[in-house]
């Protein structure tokens, strides 16, 4: 094999130039010729009946084009089929403070804003829900008409095993509350939308999307438009994280108005408005119930998360079953229940972030293992190497693991810590904690259901010697451009610089789902790799046949085509492209990525599987004064399984923000709200809608890093690459509550773990009271019957003995996604 | 009302009606089409808008335009001169230290004037003159190890070296 020149070396990523040149074309920095701008009024209630609206002295100010409401926006949409609960603006009532309501195009956006202000709103305030114990104690007022029933969006129950006759046999029983408080992405760069009605009379929507093929399926059902009269151009997206995952109202109005118009519709949000469109991390109660035998097996796991929904759907259906997914690929468990409750809330919604809904009961179960090692008087990385899930095996919910890096992550990062000096050997108020994780490298389900591919990629070569490559993936800072370009310049052996690539645009590219979960380098990876390697033997033919030498002899490498034997009888990559071209005409190819598919049957087994997991060990070195419980973060030691580093660059970048995000959620990042006073409707606002009071860590508070990769090939990923992007976010926030333990004994089983809950358990310690602060008890929740499912290891086929037929259930929701997806 | 705005802008002179109300930030990116500053909060908060002004860091959104006047003012089109990038620029390319690249013009900016400031600054130093520009991607280590790198390749001294033998990426490889 010709050793590799480009996958695998540090580079310079390929868009590094257009970004530090401040040439990078972001979506607000789009100007188009008679562009107007956008507003939108947003709801002052978090709950309300919206009894008229009033736009009259709007529409006649000067300068102010188009006011749009509710009215002129019928069909509701969301990103999930089974959460179509959002309208662009408001239509009957508004469910959150930030909830849009109108929205006004003009020439200019101080005039939008203006006019925006003068339209006049009465609401009918109804009842607010401003935390999940609130909304499970009250059916009424529903915020929404459907969902299980109350203001309970979604109740599931899943049992893979007995698992109570597990428990019973257990030697210990750990029965542990946890509290993970919201937080937000915080992209720097704030949403933004261009829309246009083409020359040919067509939509064009330019805008910061992680999902530009979901975009474009909403925008096709909510303006009742056919899909493929709709074009949408993903700009590069400062900063995403999974708060650009939805299609947002923002988006749909401007597309509305472009339409209307014939102008140009730009619109971009202030920061407060962001703070307010968040789909960001689900604050989440949970309770953890592990038997575990006394050396240190876990036999059984009972997992129940509550999450605070806030006011929408969004992912949230999907985050509900992440929260309880991915326990199992992490450990071996062999038997598991678990049971995950989504409320509404009259919050802004919560959607997907970094790790989609597996930090919060990532930081339950590692700081929960932390206590059994306590209590079992073992050494923390000693327990989990002895419980890590066997490679190539079907977990207890039927998720397919395949290489596990886990062991040689914990190894290397005791190793280079010095961990087995530190460990509880450390003077008081300095300590290390343990922590791991595992993701997945993509979603093994699509959002809509189908047997279509996940990803495509398409090639065209020509007698340039240039190769365009096509792909719909969405650059959001990750580097995706980077992976795509690699790979093809990897396998056609020229230089990334001689690749274009054509990304995120649904005229141009092949469909990619998106930037989410993970799965762009898996999936995006693999097909361009099928392109890539169908253009070589394309090409390989012609030149072999030119050369007279074997066409599995050719090597392409250094922007030449040659014999590996005899490697003087070579042509230039532009001559063969030539040859091939004369030989067989135009050369385009084309690949495409499809998922295996899942092995569970049951209902919610769509969430979790992937076709390979990474898996990450953290430790965290904390310092922590016992007199005010300020806390400092000296140094980090991470190791993560990712296969293959296909730019180590890069690679180091994503690890290192992981760590610092985890930081920031660990330490001080806070979505959290309070009620202004009645007579203000006893808003639920934001707490602090700002930059400045919305505390993250600046490049003062940066801790050390020392980041071990380990690199076995994974057969599923591409050149055996797995994901890198989420996976190191995840062992931080339990790492940092382990070791605070370990520095001044107290238990913070709450994130954030910040300086005055430290201080309240160190006053608690010092008082004779139980030294932890956190959740008292888990609330009370009517849940469902569970899915009963007999574990693999047991006899289990994957499908659970109390269900319908899956059969007949999918070919009526893959009816109603034809009808709701796919218009003309 | 719109107002008479004269200055100079990346070296080349500026004789623009601005609107009165408008900040630096809004007349560099709408009036003057250099979109290549960023704004991530118009408050101040988070550092992306940083252009110079007479050598020092300002942030745009907090300074009107017509205080502006008469004032030499750089921006992130202005850092690569002779048609080669500013060394600052070609280590963030090279080492990672920019991911999305929203808030990368912001701190090319902080960090020429602290280079221009001061010949040989600490990594603490370093570290404290970028605390005001917020990045969500990189944590920051990459961005503080490409500003040692510009340092090493000269980016503090006046006369440039020729730095980098080539510029452009993987024209070397």
């Amino acid at each position: 094999m010709t050793p590799r020149r480009i996958i695998g070396q540090p580079r310079r990523r390929v868009d590094g130039r257009a970004k530090v040149t401040g040439q990078t074309r972001f979506a607000d920095d789009i100007i188009l010729p008679r562009m107007l701008h956008c507003r939108l009024l947003r709801s002052t209630h978090p709950h309300a009946r919206i009894v008229s609206i009033d736009t009259g002295k709007a529409e006649q100010l000067d300068g102010v084009h188009l006011v749009l409401t509710g009215e002129s926006f019928p069909i509701a949409y969301g990103i999930l089929p089974v959460s179509h609960d959002e309208h662009a603006l408001c239509r009957d009532k508004v469910r959150f403070v930030g909830d849009p309501v109108a929205a006004v195009i003009a020439r200019d956006e101080v005039t939008a804003e203006s006019a925006v202000n003068l339209i006049d709103v009465v609401y009918g305030p109804l009842r607010t829900f401003a935390e999940p114990a609130e909304s499970l104690a009250h059916d009424e007022p529903r915020i929404h008409d459907y969902g299980d029933h109350g203001n309970v969006h979604k109740a599931v129950s899943l049992q893979f095993g007995d698992v109570d006759a597990a428990m019973a046999a257990a030697d210990h029983v750990f029965d542990d509350v946890f509290f993970f408080e919201g937080n937000t992405h915080l992209p720097i760069e704030q949403h933004a939308s261009v829309a246009v009605k083409d020359p040919d009379g067509k939509l064009v929507i330019y805008t910061s999307t992680q999902t530009p093929h979901y975009l474009h399926r909403a925008l096709a059902k909510a303006l009742a438009m056919p899909a493929a009269h709709i074009r949408v151009v993903a700009t590069p997206n400062g900063g995403g994280f999974g708060g650009k995952s939805d299609p947002f109202n923002h988006e749909l109005v401007v597309a509305k108005a472009a339409m209307l118009l014939d102008r140009p519709v730009k619109i971009c949000l202030n920061r407060e408005e962001v703070f307010y469109c968040h789909r960001g991390r689900h604050p989440v109660t949970m309770r953890f119930r592990t038997g575990v035998t006394r050396d240190g097996k876990i036999t059984a796991l009972d997992l129940q998360t509550l999450l605070d929904g806030g006011s929408y759907g969004s992912y949230g259906v999907a985050s509900t079953f992440y929260t309880g997914a991915l326990q199992t690929v992490t450990y071996d468990i062999p038997r598991y229940r678990f049971r995950g409750c989504r409320v509404f809330t009259n919050k802004p919604p919560c959607g997907p972030k970094r790790g989609h809904g597996t930090p919060q009961s990532r930081f339950g179960q590692e700081v929960q293992l932390d206590k059994i090692a306590e209590h079992l008087k073992r050494d923390p990385a000693g327990l989990r190497l002895g419980m890590i899930a066997p490679p190539d095996s079907l977990t207890a919910n039927y998720l397919r693991v395949g290489t596990i890096g886990l062991a040689e992550c914990i190894t290397k990062v005791v190793e280079r810590s010095d961990w087995k000096d530190k460990f509880r050997k450390l003077p008081l108020g300095r300590g290390v904690g343990l922590a791991c994780s595992s993701y997945l490298s993509g979603a093994g389900m699509p959002i809509n259901w189908n047997d279509l591919p996940h990803s495509g990629v398409q090639l065209k070569l020509d007698r340039s010697g240039g190769v365009t490559v096509f792909c719909g993936a969405t650059e959001i800072g990750q580097g995706s451009d980077d992976v795509l370009v690699g790979i093809v310049a990897e396998v056609l052996g020229i230089d990334p610089f001689d690749v274009r690539a054509v990304t995120g645009d649904t005229d141009l590219t092949p469909v990619d789902l998106g930037s989410y979960s993970s799965r762009v380098t898996l999936m995006m990876g693999n097909a361009a790799i099928q392109a890539a390697e169908r253009a070589r033997a394309i090409v390989a033919g012609p030149v072999a046949a030119k050369l007279g030498v074997p066409a599995d002899r050719l090597v392409f490498a250094d922007r030449r085509v040659f014999d590996s034997e005899q490697p003087d009888r070579s042509v230039t990559f532009q001559e063969a492209v030539c040859i091939a071209e004369a030989r067989v005409g135009t050369i385009g190819t084309t690949g495409s990525y499809t998922p295996p598919k899942a092995a569970g049957h049951f209902k919610g087994g769509g969430v979790g599987p992937s076709p390979t997991y990474s898996y990450t060990a953290a430790v965290v070195e904390v310092d922590v004064d016992a007199e005010t419980g300020w806390i400092t973060v000296p140094r980090v030691w991470i190791a993560h399984d990712i296969g293959c580093a296909l730019n180590p660059t890069l690679v180091r970048g994503q690890v290192e923000g992981s760590v610092y995000m985890g930081l920031g959620e660990a330490l001080m990042e806070e979505q959290a709200f309070r009620r202004l006073p009645p007579r203000l409707s006893s808003a639920l606002v934001h707490k602090f809608p700002s930059m400045l009071e919305y505390k993250s860590p600046t490049s003062l508070d940066m801790p050390e890093i020392v980041t071990d990769l380990i690199e076995h090939p994974d057969p599923r990923g591409p050149f055996g690459a797995k994901e890198v992007g989420q996976g190191p976010l995840l062992p931080i926030m339990p790492a940092v509550a382990n070791a605070v333990y370990d520095a001044v004994g107290v238990r913070v089983d709450q994130i954030p773990v910040s300086p005055e809950k430290i201080l309240r358990a160190l006053q608690a310690k010092a008082a004779g009271k139980p030294a932890r602060v956190g959740p008292a008890s888990f609330p009370d929740v009517a849940w469902p019957e569970p899915l009963l499912v007999t574990p693999p290891h047991e006899g289990g086929d994957g499908r659970a003995s109390n269900e319908p037929d899956r059969r007949l259930r999918r070919k009526a929701e893959a009816g109603v996604e034809a009808t709701a997806g796919v218009r003309s | 009302v719109k107002v008479r705005l004269t200055c100079s802008v990346n070296q080349e002179p500026v004789d623009v009606l601005v609107d009165d109300y408008k900040t630096l930030l809004e007349v560099l990116r709408e009036d003057l089409q250099l979109t290549g500053t960023k704004h991530g909060c118009e408050l101040g908060e988070c550092g992306a808008c940083a252009v110079l002004v007479d050598g020092s860091p300002v942030l745009s959104c907090l300074v009107l335009a017509v205080e502006s006047a008469g004032r030499r003012i750089t921006t992130v089109e202005g850092l690569a001169a002779d048609g080669r990038l500013h060394p600052l620029q070609e280590c963030f390319a090279d080492l990672g230290a920019s991911q999305c690249g929203y808030c990368t013009p912001g701190i090319l900016i902080t960090a020429k004037a602290l280079l221009d400031a001061e010949p040989n600054p600490s990594r603490e130093r370093i570290c404290e003159a970028l605390s005001g520009n917020l990045c969500r991607c990189t944590g920051y280590l990459q961005i503080v190890e490409a500003v040692e790198a510009a340092l090493r390749l000269g980016a503090a001294s006046k006369q440039r070296q020729p730095l980098l033998a080539q510029s452009e990426p993987g024209a070397g490889q």
